[in-house]
């Protein structure tokens, strides 16, 4: 991959086979820990009856989904549950549709990637959703290095995160103008 | 928000001070952390809330060197609707009530 371009009112890449498969396979992953945190609310019968979706009012354990679906306030837990219960469905479906876009627009074994602005912004945050977990998982600090220490269990995947740092960078850039 | 305004709460009474408190505007505030690239902090303050270049830098400037900036204010439901565009970005941003 060189990167994202501006041609012709499209913003396009190309990606190996190797970087398409990574790529999808780590949206695909972020589409399933969502898809694990709707299946773990409970049934609500009203809800079945109104057809209004109303999300958890506790933020999720797992460090991963926290980062992905943030309270709204800091110190008002009943304040951040009830606005959590508002708009988590939503954010939910959000986030699995820009995951969705990637995996529907990503040629599964790599080649030309030609994008409207709609689904660029589509991949814009789902990248970003990605680097959020992945992120997350390997502890980064704002002073990361490019590289851990050999004996670092995170040192094999802090490439794979600082490679998409370099494809979002990218994008917004084709896509500002910049 | 301003300085006149606040000298003027400390002088009224109780009941009336309380009434100013439900006045006070509400903050959405936006937080540092290691992961969002400065680049797109500023390109999803400039497409949210249509603040120009400068005016997005600064404020992700602010957010990367004071750890929270913040980006809009207004009625409640305003800044609840501005926190949930901000996390549908992947923003770390809460919601408070100007102090």
């Amino acid at each position: 991959m060189n990167g994202w371009r501006r041609r012709g009112g499209l913003i396009v890449a190309s990606l190996s086979e190797r970087e398409a498969v990574l790529l999808r396979a780590l949206v695909a992953q972020i589409r399933d820990m969502l898809a694990v945190r709707v299946a773990a609310i409970p049934k609500d019968e009203l809800a079945e009856l109104t057809g209004i979706v109303v999300g958890p009012t506790t933020a999720p354990n797992d460090r991963v989904l926290a980062r992905l679906l943030p309270d709204f306030h800091r110190e008002d837990p009943t304040l951040s549950g009830g606005l959590r219960a508002l708009h988590e469905p939503e954010l939910v479906a959000l986030k699995d549709g820009t995951a969705r876009v990637v995996l529907d627009t990503c040629p599964p074994r790599g080649g030309r990637v030609r994008l409207t602005d709609e689904q660029a912004h589509a991949w814009l945050s789902a990248l970003n959703d990605v680097r959020l977990a992945l992120g997350t998982v390997l502890e980064v600090t704002e002073d990361m290095p490019d590289e851990l220490p050999p004996n670092d269990p995170r040192a094999p995947h802090l490439g794979v995160y600082h490679w998409l740092t370099w494809v979002q960078e990218t994008l917004i850039r084709a896509l500002a103008g910049t | 928000m301003t300085t006149p305004v606040r000298l003027e709460q400390t002088q009224v009474d109780p009941a009336v001070d309380e009434v100013g408190i439900e006045d006070r505007p509400w903050l959405t505030i936006v937080w540092n952390d290691p992961v969002n690239l400065m680049s797109y902090v500023t390109y999803v303050f400039q497409k949210l809330f249509g603040y120009s270049r400068d005016q997005a830098t600064r404020l992700m400037l602010d957010v990367h060197h004071k750890g929270r900036a913040v980006v809009t204010s207004g009625s409640r439901e305003k800044v609840e609707t501005d926190v949930a565009k901000l996390h549908a970005a992947g923003l770390w941003a809460t919601m408070q009530r100007d102090e």
